[in-house]
């Protein structure tokens, strides 16, 4: 998979906001469709997808590193030193190590994908990400025949982070995937939103995003990623194993124990919207949906 | 006159009627700024929230009218009546918010309230509330005789505990802020019956 494109353009050479949004019922097919050749054609509902605001985007966020509140990320996230970065590779890896953010970005390959995003709280926006899929660092890294899982963990900065002195989470914020789905074409690091770099408050310098599981699995500010044979723990499970599960996915027919997950809010929509039916695997089925096969998604939540 | 005094002097000429209409066109102010869609990202979530909170700060405000002024001397029970009309409104107001905008759908608004616990006893808050409110005036007082106005107003503390504890399990995590609002409320409660107990004890030592 790795290098099937070469782009010698980075995040600062996309076209610019005003620009982008002129032609953005274009790139919302397009992008959708890239990297999804070999999974079958263009989703259809890729084509009507609208990106939420950029200001919508950078200004609401759940990121508790920050604050709880949706604004206290934008408001403090600033204080987190992302350049130099590294990102530690170990575990079932043939080349673990330290890799410097330069040296990953001199050899992935950086694509624009505009995917809805649904937040575990009832709530969505369509987001233009700039990114690499995680596949290809992984074979950077080389993994090894016995993993079968992939840990995340998030920086975890006392001094640059306000909101660890508070134990709302077990910090550092970990996550993690089975390999399949890490694996997966539609599973990137983003790197950029609306042709810029990632703001901190969006998980700068690197992030997942794992488009059909609901926002928390897609882990911020990644420092480490450990391949493993074995389910790794994730914070939200941690804190509450009974309304946050391992997989995540999107599924309009399990509620969260504390509301329904039939509908959501779509951001920017106005205080009068209506709400917008959940897509089983926030619309990503025909690319995913094989992943669980003979699973019971309501036991595997 | 010591300063106690002064103050109350001056709380004497402050009319109570202001709570209602900063409560109304604070409200009114809120949905228009929603509206002209200067209420952020998440408007709907904003409203309902600023409303809910509203309801908690008035809530807390009432429950300090008595500690207030048996432990300062600080009289603010002309104020009473109006902070808790305004906590009712602003319940409603919340509970409006989150039906009609925000769920939407009046199939789910019920089954939310069955199945949804911290919703369930959001709803327990309110319905406590009711009979409160509906008995705010002298009328009342009048026809159901001081003390029996009295007892049935004690209904406040388990609303405003279920209240608190309604705010701390709508969140995700353990939040500093829900936790806060509880214990003060739990605070406040727990100083009534401290007070009565004290009480309590120094007559049975005085009858002995």
């Amino acid at each position: 998979m790795a290098h099937r494109w070469k782009n010698t353009l980075r995040d600062k050479d996309v076209t610019d906001e005003a620009a982008f949004l002129n032609r953005r019922q274009l790139m919302a097919g397009a992008a959708a469709g890239v990297g999804l050749a070999g999974v079958g054609g263009m989703p259809a509902r890729a084509r009507d997808l609208e990106p939420t605001s950029y200001e919508d985007v950078t200004t609401y966020n759940n990121y508790y590193e920050f604050g709880t509140a949706k604004g206290d990320p934008v408001e403090n996230a600033h204080m987190l030193t992302t350049r130099p970065w590294t990102v530690k590779i170990e575990g079932l890896v043939d080349r673990p190590g330290d890799y410097a953010f330069e040296d990953i970005m001199a050899k992935m390959t950086v694509e624009e994908r505009i995917y809805r995003f649904r937040c575990v709280e009832a709530w969505s926006m369509v987001v233009p990400w700039n990114g690499f899929e995680l596949a290809d660092l992984l074979e950077m890294a080389g993994v090894q025949s016995g993993a079968k899982y992939v840990a995340f963990e998030t920086a975890l900065r006392p001094d640059e982070m306000p909101g660890v002195k508070y134990p709302v989470l077990d910090w550092p914020y970990v996550e993690g995937l089975r390999l399949d789905e890490a694996m997966h074409p539609l599973t990137i690091m983003a790197t950029g939103i609306y042709g810029k770099d990632i703001p901190n408050q969006n998980g700068a310098p690197l992030r997942l995003v794992v488009p059909w599981k609901y926002g928390f699995k897609s882990i911020k500010s990644i420092v480490r990623i450990t391949l493993t044979e074995t389910e790794p723990p994730t914070s939200w499970n941690k804190a509450n194993a009974r309304e946050y599960g391992f997989y995540s996915n999107v599924n309009p027919e399990v509620s969260h124990p504390r509301w329904s997950q039939a509908s959501e809010r779509v951001i920017g929509s106005g205080l009068f919207a209506r709400r917008q039916d959940t897509l089983m695997f926030n619309g990503y089925g025909d690319e995913v949906a094989s992943l669980y096969e003979g699973m019971d998604l309501k036991a595997n939540f | 006159m010591a300063a106690v005094d002064h103050i109350n002097t001056g709380l004497r000429r402050v009319p109570a009627w202001p709570i209602y209409v900063a409560s109304l066109g604070y409200a009114a102010w809120m949905l228009w700024l929603g509206i002209q869609n200067r209420l952020g990202a998440d408007p709907v979530k904003v409203l309902e929230h600023e409303m809910g909170q509203m309801a908690l700060y008035l809530l807390v405000a009432g429950l300090a009218v008595t500690p207030l002024r048996k432990l300062a001397g600080v009289n603010l029970l002309k104020f009473r009546r109006a902070l808790g009309l305004a906590c009712f409104f602003f319940v409603v107001c919340h509970l409006l918010v989150w039906a009609v905008l925000d769920v939407q759908r009046i199939g789910e608004v019920w089954a939310d309230i069955v199945k949804r616990p911290y919703i369930t006893v959001g709803m327990a808050a309110f319905v406590l509330l009711i009979p409160l409110a509906v008995t705010s005036n002298n009328l009342s007082i009048r026809k159901m005789g001081a003390a029996a106005w009295g007892r049935l107003h004690q209904l406040v503390y388990p609303a405003a505990i279920l209240g608190g504890v309604h705010y701390v399990m709508l969140v995700k995590g353990w939040q500093i802020r829900p936790l806060v609002f509880l214990a003060v409320i739990a605070g406040l409660i727990a100083w009534r019956f401290l007070v009565k107990r004290k009480k309590a004890a120094s007559r049975v030592q005085t009858a002995a």
